[in-house]
C-alpha cells in the first residue's frame, strides 16, 4: 500500500515537472541552444580537418550534453525554490525517495530529448558516419544519459539550498561524473570507429555498473540531502 | 477534522535552535490542547517562524523536543506530516500550473481521490472564476487564497499558519478566520503567527509572546474566541484580491 502511494507521488512529481517545463518552454530551448552552441564551438576549436572532427566527436557530444545538462538540473529545483514550493513538497507525507524518482523521470525525459538533438547535430557537424552497430550506440547514449541524470538530479538537490547553487552544482557533479563520462565517451568512440578492438562491450558493462551503483546510492542518500 | 483525543495537540519541551553561532530559540516550552487556537506573537527575528518550521518538520531542533499529537517532530516526521496543515509565509505554488492543477498536484501527493473537492475548495476561497487560469497571473492575495484552498484539502488536525492574513483583503481575512475557527470547533488545534492581533480578534483562545527566543508571556486572548455558529463564506477574489 505504501509503495503504491509512493508510485502515485512519483507520477505526481513527474507530471508536475514536465507540465511546468512544457508550459514555460524557455528552459528546454535554452538548454538545447547551449548544447548546440558548445558543439559548434568545439567544431571551431578543432578546425576543418574531417578526421580530427570525427575523432573528437564522442567527447564533444558528451561534454556538450554535460554542460547543457547542468543547466537543466539547476532548473528542475529552481522551480521549487522560487516561491517556496520546496517547503510544501517536503510537507507531504511519504518517502523522500519518491520525490527524487519523480524528478529523475522528468529530468530523464528532458535531458534525453536534449541529448537526441545534440547527438543529431553532432553527427551532422562532425561528419560522423553512422556505424553498423548503431543499436549498441543508442544503448550507450541511454546508459550515459541515465548516469548523467541520476547524479545531476541528486547533486542539484544537494546544491539547491545554497545561494551559490549555479556554481556549486558543477563543482560537486563534475568530479563524480568522471567514471560515467570516461566509460560513455570510450564506448561511443569505439563504436563510431567500428569497434575494431572489441572494447566497447567492457565499457558498456562498466557504464551499466556505474549507473546501478549510483542509482542505488542516491536513492538511499536522497533523504539526507533534501531534509535539513 | 476528527474528534478530540486525550493527548496534547502540541507539546514542546526546551526547544532550542541555533543557526551558526546564533541561538534563535533558547528553550521554548508550552502545550496546546486539542481545540485550542493560539496566536504566536513577537517582534521580527524573535524566532516565531523558526518555531513553526520546527513543528512543521522543516527544521530539526538543536536541543529539546516537540510533539504533535504524541509524534516527535524530529524522528516521526511522516506521522507528524499527516497531522499538519502548514501555511507558510511564501505561497509555495507552481506559477506555470493553473489553480486547479496546483490543487490536483497537492491531492495526488496526499493520496486523495482524483479530482476530489478541488473545485469546491477553489469556490470556497473565492477563486471559482479562475480555476483554469495559470497562477503566474494571480495577484499576491489570490495566490494566498489558493494556498488556503490547498490547506483545506489536507483535513489537518493541527494548523500552523505563518502570517495567514498577509495580502488578504477583508473578505479574505473573514474567510481565514472561519477556517481557523472551524478547525477549533472540530477539535483541531491552530498556531497562528501574528504581527498584530486585530485581524484575529475573536478567533484566538490564548496568545504566546516570544522575545529573544524565549516564551516571555502566555495569556488569554484580549478578545475571547467567539464560539457561536460560523458565518457563511462570503469571500470573493478578483483583480482586487490582494494589494
Amino acid at each position: 500500500m505504501a509503495f503504491r502511494d509512493d508510485v502515485r507521488r512519483i507520477r505526481a512529481i513527474a507530471w508536475k515537472d514536465l507540465t511546468t517545463e512544457r508550459r514555460s518552454k524557455a528552459g528546454f530551448n535554452s538548454v538545447v541552444a547551449l548544447g548546440v552552441t558548445i558543439l559548434v564551438l568545439f567544431g571551431f576549436a578543432l578546425g576543418p580537418d574531417a578526421q580530427a572532427l570525427r575523432d573528437a566527436a564522442a567527447g564533444a557530444i558528451w561534454l556538450s550534453a554535460l554542460f547543457a545538462g547542468v543547466l537543466a538540473f539547476n532548473r528542475s529545483y529552481q522551480v521549487e525554490i522560487e516561491s517556496g514550493a520546496l517547503d510544501q513538497l517536503l510537507q507531504y507525507p511519504g518517502s523522500r525517495w519518491a520525490i527524487y524518482v519523480g524528478k529523475l523521470i522528468a529530468n530523464a525525459l528532458f535531458v534525453g530529448l536534449m541529448l537526441l538533438i545534440v547527438v543529431a547535430v553532432g553527427i551532422a557537424l562532425f561528419q560522423v558516419k553512422i556505424p553498423t552497430a548503431w543499436p549498441s550506440l543508442i544503448g550507450v547514449f541511454a546508459l550515459g544519459a541515465v548516469g548523467l541524470v541520476v547524479l545531476g538530479t541528486f547533486y542539484a538537490a544537494m546544491a539547491s539550498r545554497s545561494r551559490a547553487r549555479e556554481v556549486l552544482l558543477p563543482l560537486l557533479l563534475f568530479p563524480m561524473l568522471v567514471p560515467v563520462l570516461l566509460a560513455a565517451i570510450s564506448a561511443t568512440k569505439a563504436l563510431l570507429v567500428g569497434d575494431i578492438m572489441h572494447e566497447s562491450g567492457a565499457w558498456i558493462k562498466l557504464l551499466a555498473a556505474y549507473d546501478l551503483i549510483f542509482l542505488v546510492a542516491t536513492l538511499w542518500a536522497f533523504e539526507y540531502v533534501i531534509e535539513v | 477534522m476528527v474528534t478530540v483525543q486525550s493527548e496534547l495537540a502540541i507539546e514542546t519541551k526546551g526547544v532550542a535552535r541555533r543557526f551558526g553561532a546564533r541561538w534563535v530559540l533558547r528553550g521554548i516550552s508550552f502545550e496546546l490542547q486539542p481545540g485550542e487556537i493560539v496566536g504566536l506573537l513577537g517582534s521580527n527575528g524573535s524566532g516565531k517562524t523558526t518555531l513553526l518550521r520546527i513543528f512543521g518538520t522543516l527544521l530539526k531542533p538543536t536541543a529539546g523536543s516537540a510533539r504533535i499529537y504524541g509524534h516527535d517532530v524530529a524522528t516521526e516526521t511522516d506521522a507528524v506530516r499527516s497531522e499538519l496543515g502548514f501555511l507558510a509565509h511564501t505561497p509555495g505554488l507552481y506559477e506555470d500550473l493553473t489553480a486547479r492543477e496546483n490543487l490536483k498536484f497537492s491531492a495526488m501527493m496526499l493520496g486523495l481521490p482524483a479530482e476530489n473537492n478541488l473545485d469546491a475548495a477553489l469556490e470556497r476561497v473565492g477563486l471559482g472564476h479562475v480555476i483554469n487560469e495559470r497562477v503566474r497571473g494571480f495577484s499576491a492575495g489570490m495566490q494566498r487564497r489558493l494556498s488556503v484552498a490547498r490547506l483545506l484539502l489536507r483535513h489537518a488536525r493541527v494548523l500552523l499558519l505563518d502570517e495567514p492574513y498577509a495580502n488578504l483583503d477583508t473578505a479574505g481575512i473573514t474567510l481565514m478566520n472561519e477556517i481557523i475557527t472551524e478547525a477549533g470547533h472540530a477539535g483541531g488545534a491552530a498556531m497562528v503567527v501574528l504581527h498584530e492581533l486585530a485581524p484575529a480578534a475573536g478567533v484566538l483562545d490564548r496568545t504566546i509572546t516570544i522575545v529573544n527566543g524565549k516564551v516571555a508571556e502566555s495569556k488569554p486572548a484580549p478578545v475571547p474566541r467567539v464560539r457561536g455558529p460560523l458565518r457563511a463564506a462570503t469571500a470573493t477574489a478578483g483583480a482586487g484580491g490582494g494589494p
